[in-house]
């Protein structure tokens, strides 16, 4: 047996599976008009990030073609990628500020179309073994400003007040901050933690721990009821609450995209507007939007 | 023959200029990585952004406020922090690493310094971010309880999980310089009558000090660019105070946690990277200290570095 023979005998079962790859390749259904294979990118806010992977996972099913990248970072990260042009979708869980709508449309020569997809209650998020049962705005306000340092000041037990939230790349921050703190500064001992996931563990486990983040991830922690202000009632942070406008911290979740959205990012924003998206946004934890489709 | 021997000069001569091309990427990456950090913070030298400056970062009001009305960039709190969190680290993983490693080169037995010494290298091979979490699932309770402390996540439980992060760094170095140390010093001292322990801390451990300081300096440089394991377990929070029982923020950790979301070219984007040079100088001096001590190590040993 001559040399060269025995080493395409050797490489037989190489080429074999290499063919048997190839033709795999080959045998994918063809393209069909106007459904092609798509990739669609989501990037932003962390709040979001369940419930944009939920949404991704879903309309994947129902649609083969496309495949969606979900990716988390902040609403200021999403944003900031919306405007380099390295997301088509950004999550984000505070509106656009003027100055990056000005920026998006210097960089991508396009206006920002805003499309609310979900509704959030900013929770407070307590630990189980708290007494205090409700708070407003105000008193809030003063403990995250520091000016609060123990719950015996809030009508709780003599305790120091720990401070939990997130860095200030989240959306959630910068809302806080504007709704709550009156855009004054945070404590100093205010502790910021990566993710609305660490803020619920630090709470879970400490007693004196108070933090804030989305609705969709309040579990194993109480969340309290808020006041408007001392001669309003408390109000809890449900989806009733939410409809009607009672909760203070109600807001909206967004998708923004440069300029309005079409071909598949347009039957996608359809989707998760429609009774299947809203589905997976109260299995998440969140509110589905009243309308069913409410005006870009 | 001759054209042969010629070719493979040829080919020697090929393979040592490509090693050395390497080698000169390698630096070179390095090189312009310091440039284009350094250059992205150049505006503060210049107080062209914010009326931000050299100065400015390390004057009162000692406060980080970096997304607010009226930002405060200083970075004083900042320093504090990664200064205590790094010696707290250093305070704990020095003396077991020595410890560690007087056993290993002085003590053990031939076979289990076989696996000692691999085991505890593999401490570094564990990612950070396990290690955090680890700290921040297991220990960070049961250090607050046990101590009493107001903060679960403070200085002093990012100081210990860094300590696990640091301590192989400084095992490997100071056992490397122990067994360097020759074998007449110890016959030497054998030989006078010393015991095995008076040998090994009077005379071994003395001759390889400079070995052991290289080895703390190294682990500084490494507790002080370390960052996931601060990001998970020191509570982030920009406190002037040297309480190891409070919340800390280090230098590595703010960058990490703001820098994907701060406007391109802001005073906050420029104090950020103002902030790197920082770190990238204070570990190169320190990377530099630890070569100064590793050469001294071996002209105190062998007469010659």
């Amino acid at each position: 047996m001559s040399y060269p023979q025995t080493m395409s005998r050797k490489h037989f079962p190489l080429l074999t599976l290499s063919m048997l790859f190839l033709m795999s390749a080959c045998a994918q259904p063809p393209d069909q008009p106007g459904a092609a294979n798509q990739t669609i990118t989501m990037k932003g806010s962390d709040t979001m990030v369940q419930l944009g992977q939920r949404w991704a996972e879903d309309y994947m099913k129902g649609h083969p073609g496309t495949t969606i990248q979900v990716t988390a970072g902040g609403s200021g990260t999403g944003i900031a990628a919306l405007i380099n042009g390295t997301t088509q979708i950004c999550q984000a869980s505070r509106p656009m500020k003027p100055e990056e709508k000005a920026s998006l449309r210097q960089q991508r020569n396009a206006d920002a179309a805003e499309i609310p997809v979900a509704l959030d209650a900013l929770a407070i998020y307590l630990n189980d073994r708290n007494p205090i049962e409700h708070l407003t705005i105000e008193q809030l306000g003063r403990i995250f400003r520091g000016e609060i340092a123990n719950w015996k000041e809030a009508g709780g037990p003599d305790a120091p007040i720990v401070l939990y939230g997130r860095e200030n790349s989240s959306g959630t921050y910068v809302y806080f901050k504007e709704h709550v703190l009156a855009n004054a500064d945070f404590a100093e001992k205010y502790q910021a933690l990566p993710g609305t996931g660490a803020v619920i563990n630090a709470v879970k486990k400490d007693a004196g721990g108070i933090g804030y983040g989305g609705i969709g991830y309040a579990t194993a922690v109480k969340t309290l009821p808020v006041a408007k202000d001392a001669s309003a009632p408390a109000v809890a942070p449900s989806m009733e609450n939410v409809y009607n406008n009672t909760y203070p911290l109600s807001r909206n979740l967004f998708w923004y995209t440069a300029g309005a959205p079409t071909g598949a990012i347009e039957e996608l924003v359809d989707w998760v507007l429609g009774p299947e998206g809203q589905k997976a946004v109260s299995e998440v934890g969140f509110y589905p939007l009243k309308a069913p489709k409410p005006s870009q | 023959m001759n054209a042969n021997i010629r070719w493979r000069r040829r080919l020697d001569t090929a393979a040592e200029k490509i090693i050395f091309g390497f080698a000169f990427v390698a630096i070179a990456i390095i090189f312009l990585i310091f440039v284009y950090v350094a250059r992205e913070a150049l505006p503060i030298a210049t107080g062209s952004v914010e009326g931000i400056t050299l100065v400015s970062p390390f004057t009162a009001p000692f406060s980080w406020q970096p997304v607010s009305g009226a930002p405060k960039y200083n970075v004083v709190p900042l320093i504090v922090g990664t200064l205590k969190i790094t010696l707290i680290a250093l305070l704990i993983a020095t003396p077991l690493a020595l410890a560690a490693a007087l056993y290993t080169a002085e003590f053990a037995p031939g076979s289990s310094r076989e696996w000692i010494k691999p085991a505890i290298e593999m401490l570094a091979g564990i990612p950070s971010v396990v290690m955090g979490f680890f700290v921040l699932i297991v220990l960070a309770s049961w250090i607050q309880s046990t101590l009493g402390l107001d903060f679960r996540l403070n200085a002093l439980t990012a100081g210990i999980g860094l300590a696990l992060a640091v301590l192989p760094i400084i095992y490997t170095v100071s056992e490397d310089a122990l067994t360097a140390v020759p074998p007449h010093y110890r016959e030497a001292s054998l030989a006078l009558g010393a015991s095995k322990s008076q040998t090994a801390l009077r005379v071994v451990l003395p001759a390889a000090m400079p070995g052991v300081g290289a080895a703390i300096v190294l682990g500084f440089g490494r507790a002080i660019g370390e960052t996931m394991i601060v990001l998970m377990v020191s509570g982030n929070a920009a406190i002037l105070s040297l309480d190891p029982g409070l919340p800390a923020r280090t230098l590595s950790a703010t960058v990490a946690a703001e820098l994907g979301e701060v406007v391109f070219g802001s005073g906050h984007y420029r104090v950020l990277f103002f902030i790197g040079t920082l770190l990238f100088i204070i570990t190169s001096l320190l990377n530099w200290a630890g070569d100064r001590f590793k050469r001294s190590l071996r002209i105190r040993l062998f007469g010659s570095a």
